[in-house]
């Protein structure tokens, strides 16, 4: 994906040759080589529209032609002789919720995956520390292969030389025995008459717990039984699908406003003739709430050192539904 | 195109070969062009045509030949990627023509200025596997593995792994540094390193997994100590175990990688703690692997299978996660059902009632065959747990009215196990389902309902032919498996009720007998030759209740899982649950951990090239510069913990030097030897064990386990000689020391049982008790009855034993007071296993007389016979590797009561290890070892401070070992520090300026090494003990040695 964008087929096939290199590169005899994404593009340049054209006219090549430096020093990670102008370094703290809630709205489960994405852009070789306001939240973490273990152990902080671009810093999970406030709730009223072969079906979304944020990007998808023939329902905001062959019901709610809380509600018609679904479905629900890490995890600073120049800091922190479970 | 002068051209037309071959075109017909552009200057031409090379090479060899040159030349490239590339490709190009060359060229590159080439070259190895290669790609191995760069640390290895995996040796001296590289190591690297070191650890480290036991043993131990020594037990007791510490290097140094963001990498320490980590440890594991669980599916179902089989053996790593395995809707039913078969491993009676809420919601999953899973997995439970069982049973009973028929199906049959399992009281559950029969379809769950009622026909009587009748009914249309069941019913039936079921019976065995599947129609016959009487089978017949009616034992639910453990963890193996090619077995654990010391590397000569981690590699130094003795290897090389409880056991010792001067014959102080370090015990237990049992004939030492209680008593050390040492011991298991500890309170006693091959557990703390092992030697060769002693006083035997003179029980410490150096003597033969022939023995300190590497030893030899003892000379020698000795002469002639001192020369290769040797006499010869303290390993020099200091400077790092001990208030004086460190170690004073740093100086006598020792007071007693030396492990004995000393009033 660093290399083309997006990875498809067409992608592949207009790139054949620099596939077949970066491979090459990647794999020796079966063993993996070299998979650090910053070491070989360094051997073999990515295809820009730019770069072909200085190639068709000068003839070179965008197969480097000196084993990168990276790769023999002891930081692997970060390619040399990196320069910017605008140096920034971007920090996303991403947390996502796994749940399970069950049908009375009680959490069965719930747990967070959280990371950290950093976007960094700084010229030469800079040395960053991060440190956390509240570091003990994060027991169960894996790194990067750039951060210090020795430091985070001893002070709980964050000390590393980034990799030049895109890199995950650090994943980690808060575990299900710490109590996860669950930011939103589903009401939702679901029943198959067994002698009619309609059935009614409701489901409110609403925000709890949210300190304030907005939720955003609020999506319910279910899958219905298989006797599901078909749905009527009237959304209060949002578009819905309902798909006869897969049967999966989708509703696109967006945000949430806590003052008018969204509804769906409607008619299920079941195939006549079979008796009712044993099982009402599962509620699979995704949201996305900007500014806020549900965990509580913040950042407390970032430092640089090794390099003069002042860089651009963000941080920018989301939480999101991961895989969010209704049971009805 | 190719032929074209232009690059772009070329480059044009390699692009478009290349196209062709990723479209599967065959290109091979352009070969020869193509080759000839291998030796394009253009880098990336050359790229493609590897590329090319690498596919039609075989197919093509003779033009492939006309490459190789080109390719000679290009690994003398200055640019090492180039030179790296064209060693890839040449290995890659399967020409057996060109192995020798290939050959040439890894070897070349293997000695390579860039580690990228050599990391190369450690690839190239695994591609060039021939056997008749196989030893000279082995010395490549080698030495690539002693290369220090990360970057080929993994490529070695792995070619390790796949030349020579049992070649196990050459890791030995690169152990330590591999240990200590992992974390830098890239990640594909680390999973291969570590998945090597898991079988190299499982084969050079003794199980951590008997510590428990160890525990237990303890707290009965400690009953016989006094108060004093409790408080050093009870510490010990947190470390009964103590691991090697390269065992604990390397478990210390994967940890880190717990948090590794690739899956394999967590993965495989995952299994390396499994399979080595001691139990409270591996623990740590399961958050991660618990992590692991949110990546994609293809991870989570490999991470899945391994928790399955790690939670079957120990359910409490994963106890605490048993949220995280419930099961999502939307997971893909592989996960699901082994999400099922981890929950059902975790159940117990704390989470069993959540676990069924749970399991409740997953029957009713849209996702058939993961409900059918689950009812299995509510049987198991309920058999597991047996309190649940009534509860379960009622649930899936519910579960009877679903209409859904697998569902059913499914708790039929696990219903019917259930019952078998506890039958008493179920009739009502058979009467259900026996109504159910009707509408189940499901040929095995039919089956199963026949066979309940079949099997409890009694406690149905009137359903049971109804059911018979009506199945009769149907024979024709139902399943083979339903058809015998129907048959078995009918049979079982005929024999109970035979009033009512006969004629049924009848008719049904008449249809059996012309059905199309001869299993039917063979079952048939044999009923009817059993049930119906004849005259034919009458013998038989007879036996037919008891045939058919017999308690069938109930089946045991069991996990898929249980028989995986076998397979190492994380392999292809485990996880298909066969053998792959390529699975190595993971060996079990030695009984006897073999030598670490073959993991000692040199330190570097030159303190300048000295890094940080390690000394580098050194070339190997021939056998006998490394110190094989491993017992006292592996205390040297101990880390502090076991450097902690070793000093419990030598500041007995210096105890006892002190107690006995004194002697007072009451004191009961030191009863027990804390010996619990001395994995010396093991090897010599076992070896005095058999040489006891060839001198004393009448006792039957071997056998498997022994009590013996012993008491020994040494009268006060005037009369050196006067001991008496006496022992009843007795071949019963039972613990026979109650009745000697009522004869003589004081006197220790002790059982020990101990089987001899049991060494595993010698190494451990607890057999302190194995002390008393190396007591059989002195068994007399004739039980004598007890003489009860005065007093007891304590053994010296740990004493004898550090000093390697163990052989005799009650070796008296005559400390002579002479002038500066006081000499201490060790007994080398007792009067009564000598016959009368005693020898004692000490180090004269004396530069060697025959020859520069000699310890020179004085032995005087008793005659205490009223006979003449002739020709007292040395037999035969048993010395380990290195060592040399030079006897003295032979003693003509010993009058009785008569005396004679004799000198030898020792050389000990400034190892510790013990010399044994035969003594000799006209008619008998006895067997003696000497072990010489670490003490008398060293000849003192003599330096100024300033040398000292210099010296002292160019041995830091990891050539310094250094401690601080609490001193003795009456050790704080200058003269005491220097009588008691010259006392117990042979080193010579440094004049120092400052009053509170004291400083002695030696040399190894064998190899002349510098030993600079450096005593600095500090405040409030304390003192910090720096030794310098580039023998680190003589240095760390010698500083376990002079801590007591020191810290001892």
């Amino acid at each position: 994906q660093d290399y083309f964008g997006v990875c498809s087929e067409v992608m592949i096939k207009d790139n054949v040759v620099v596939v077949y290199e970066v491979l090459e590169e990647m794999l020796d005899n079966g063993f993996p080589l070299a998979t650090e994404s910053n070491i070989l593009k360094e051997l073999i340049k990515p295809p820009t529209i730019l770069r072909t054209v200085v190639n068709t006219i000068t003839g070179s090549t965008n197969v480097g032609d000196q084993l990168p430096t990276g790769q023999l020093s002891v930081v692997p990670w970060r390619r040399t002789g990196v320069k910017y102008t605008n140096n920034e370094a971007y920090f996303d703290v991403i947390e996502e919720i796994d749940a399970i809630i069950d049908k009375s709205g009680s959490t069965i489960t719930a747990e967070i995956q959280g990371v950290i994405d950093a976007c960094v852009k700084l010229t030469g070789m800079p040395d960053l520390t991060l440190s956390f306001m509240n570091p003990r939240l994060l027991d169960d973490v894996s790194f990067h292969p750039c951060v210090r273990f020795k430091r985070w152990e001893s002070e709980r902080i964050l000390s590393f030389i980034p990799p030049d671009g895109n890199f995950r810093l650090l994943s980690y999970h808060v575990s299900a025995q710490n109590l996860v406030a669950i930011p939103v709730y589903v009401k939702h009223n679901i029943s198959f008459r067994d002698s009619s072969s309609l059935g009614r079906f409701e489901i409110t979304v609403g925000p709890k717990q949210t300190m304030g944020k907005t939720v955003e990007g609020v999506m319910v998808t279910s899958q219905m039984p298989k006797g599901v023939l078909n749905m009527t329902l009237t959304p209060s905001q949002g578009t819905h699908i309902f798909d006869p062959v897969t049967k999966l019901l989708s509703w696109d709610v967006g945000k949430i406003n806590p003052q008018k809380l969204p509804s769906l509600k409607g008619n299920v018609s079941l195939q006549a003739g079979t008796s009712k679904p044993d099982e009402n479905p599962t509620i699979n629900l995704q949201f996305k709430i900007q500014q806020l890490a549900i965990s509580g995890l913040k950042v407390n600073r970032l430092d640089m050192y090794g390099e003069k120049y002042k860089p651009f800091k963000g941080i920018k922190y989301m939480t999101k539904a991961g895989k969010f479970q209704v049971r009805t | 195109m190719l032929e074209s002068s232009k690059d772009s051209a070329k480059l044009d037309a390699m692009k478009r070969i290349v196209g062709m071959i990723a479209k599967g075109k065959n290109a091979s017909e352009l070969f020869p062009a193509v080759v000839k552009n291998v030796a394009s200057k253009n880098i990336e031409i050359k790229k493609l045509v590897y590329v090319y090379l690498m596919r039609y090479a075989e197919e093509q060899q003779d033009l492939a030949l006309l490459s190789i040159s080109t390719f000679q030349r290009a690994l003398k490239d200055p640019n090492q990627l180039i030179r790296a590339s064209a060693l890839r490709v040449l290995s890659s190009i399967r020409v057996p023509i060109i192995v020798p060359i290939m050959m040439l060229a890894i070897k070349e590159a293997s000695s390579d200025l860039s580690p990228y080439v050599r990391k190369n070259a450690a690839h190239a190895i695994q591609k060039l596997l021939d056997p008749e290669q196989k030893e000279m790609l082995i010395e490549v191995i080698e030495k690539l593995l002693k290369d220090r760069s990360t970057l080929v640390a993994g490529s070695v290895v792995m070619a390790f792994e796949e030349v020579c995996p049992d070649r196990i040796d050459l890791i030995h001296k690169n152990y330590r540094k591999l240990c200590n590289l992992l974390v830098d190591v890239e990640e594909w690297g680390q999973v291969v390193i570590i998945h090597m070191l898991t079988r190299y650890a499982r084969t050079q480290f003794v199980s951590p997994w008997k510590d428990d036991e160890a525990g237990e043993e303890y707290s009965e131990n400690n009953f016989y100590e006094s108060d004093e020594e409790q408080k050093e037990k009870d510490r010990k007791v947190k470390a009964t175990y103590i691991m090697d510490p390269d065992h604990r290097l390397l478990l210390r140094n994967t940890k880190p990688l717990l948090q590794s963001r690739n899956a394999a990498v967590v993965m495989a320490v995952a299994q390396l703690y499994w399979h080595l980590a001691p139990k409270s440890e591996a623990g740590i594991v399961s958050k991660s692997l618990v992590r692991l669980l949110r990546s994609n599916r293809e991870v989570q179902y490999i991470v899945l299978q391994n928790i399955a089989t790690m939670s079957i053996q120990r359910k409490g790593m994963f106890e605490p996660y048993l949220k995280s395995f419930y099961v999502r809707s939307t997971d893909p039913t592989m996960i699901k059902t082994l999400k099922l078969e981890i929950l059902t491993n975790l159940a117990n009676e704390a989470n069993i009632s959540t676990l069924l809420r749970e399991f409740q919601t997953y029957v009713k999953s849209q996702d058939k065959q993961f409900a059918a899973a689950t009812i299995q997995a509510i049987g198991r439970c309920a058999t597991n747990i047996t309190e649940v069982t009534d509860t379960c049973l009622n649930g899936l009973v519910c579960l009877l009215s679903n209409r859904d028929e697998i569902v059913v199906a499914e708790s039929v049959v696990v219903i019917k196990k259930l019952l078998q399992t506890q039958p008493a009281h179920h009739g009502e559950i058979i009467k259900h389902m026996a109504k159910l029969l009707d509408n189940i379809t499901v040929p095995v769950a039919r089956a199963s309902i026949l066979w309940l009622i079949g099997e409890y026909c009694e406690r149905v009587p009137k359903i049971a032919p109804d059911v018979l009748r009506k199945t009769a009914k149907s024979f024709t249309n139902e399943d083979d498996l339903v058809k015998l069941q129907i048959l078995n019913l009918g049979a079982k039936l005929y024999l109970t009720n035979s009033k009512q079921t006969k004629l049924l019976t009848q008719y049904v065995l008449n249809l059996g007998k012309y059905d199309q599947s001869y299993d039917i129609r063979d079952r048939t016959r044999f009923i009817r030759q059993l049930i119906v009487p004849n005259e034919k089978s009458g013998a038989l017949s007879k036996y037919a209740k008891k045939i058919f009616l017999a308690q069938k034992p109930a089946p045991l639910l069991e996990s898929p899982f249980k028989d995986r453990d076998h397979f190492q963890l994380g392999t292809l193996s485990h996880t298909l649950n066969s053998r792959a090619t390529g699975y190595l077995e993971l060996s079990d654990w030695p009984e006897v951990a073999p030598d670490p010391s073959v993991r000692n590397v040199e330190v570097a000569e030159s303190p300048k090239e000295w890094t940080g981690i390690l000394g580098k590699t050194k070339k190997e130094k021939p056998a006998e510069k490394f110190y094989s003795e491993s017992e006292e290897e592996e205390d040297e090389s101990a880390s502090t913990s076991a450097s902690e409880s070793e000093s419990g056991s030598e500041s007995e010792k210096e105890d006892k030097e002190e107690g006995s001067s004194d002697e007072s014959s009451g004191s009961s102080s030191s009863s027990g030897e804390s010996s619990d370090s001395e994995s010396d015990n093991k090897e010599n237990t076992a070896k005095k064990t058999s040489r006891a049992a060839d001198e004393s004939d009448s006792e039957d030492i071997k056998k498997k386990a022994k009590a013996i209680s012993r008491k020994r008593s040494t009268s006060s050390s005037s009369d050196t000689e006067s001991t008496s040492s006496e022992e009843s011991s007795s071949d019963s298991k039972s613990e026979s020391d109650s009745k000697s500890d009522s004869e003589s309170g004081k006197s220790r006693s002790a059982t020990s049982s101990k089987k001899e091959e049991k060494t595993i557990q010698d190494r451990k703390a607890p057999n302190k008790q194995d002390v008393f092992l190396l007591d059989l030697d002195d068994f007399c060769p004739v039980p004598t009855p007890v003489a009860v002693p005065t007093a007891a006083v304590l053994s010296p035997s740990l004493t004898a034993d550090l000093e390697g003179l163990s052989l005799l029980s009650s070796s008296v410490i005559d400390v002579t007071t002479q002038v500066s150096v006081p000499t201490k003597t060790h007994e080398l033969l007792h009067r009564m296993s000598g016959k009368g022939l005693a020898a004692h023995y000490h180090f004269s300190r004396q530069p060697g007389i025959f020859g520069d590497c000699m310890v020179s030893v004085q032995v005087t030899v008793t005659n205490t016979t009223d006979q003449k003892i002739e020709n007292i000379h040395i037999g035969e020698k048993k010395l380990p590797p290195g060592m040399r000795m030079h006897e003295f002469n032979p003693i003509e002639c010993l009058e009785p009561a008569g005396s004679i001192t004799v000198s030898m020369g020792i050389d000990f290769c400034d190892s510790t290890q013990t010399a044994s040797f035969q003594l000799c006499t006209k008619d008998d010869h006895f067997s003696v070892n000497i072990q010489p303290p670490v003490g008398e390993l060293l000849l003192p020099v003599t330096m100024s401070e300033k040398d000292f200091k210099k010296e002292q400077g160019m041995l830091t790092g990891m050539n310094e070992t250094s401690a601080t001990i609490a001193v003795a208030p009456q050790n704080s004086t200058r003269l005491v520090i220097i009588e008691r460190v010259v006392k117990a170690a042979n080193l010579g004073i440094v004049p120092s300026g400052q009053d509170n740093i004291h400083r002695f100086a030696a040399k190894t006598v064998h190899s002349g090494s510098l030993m600079l020792v450096t005593v600095e007071l500090k405040e409030s007693s304390t003192a910090q003990l720096i030794i310098n030396t580039e023998k680190t492990v003589i240095g760390s004995v010698l500083l376990r040695e002079l801590k007591p000393v020191l810290s001892q009033g």
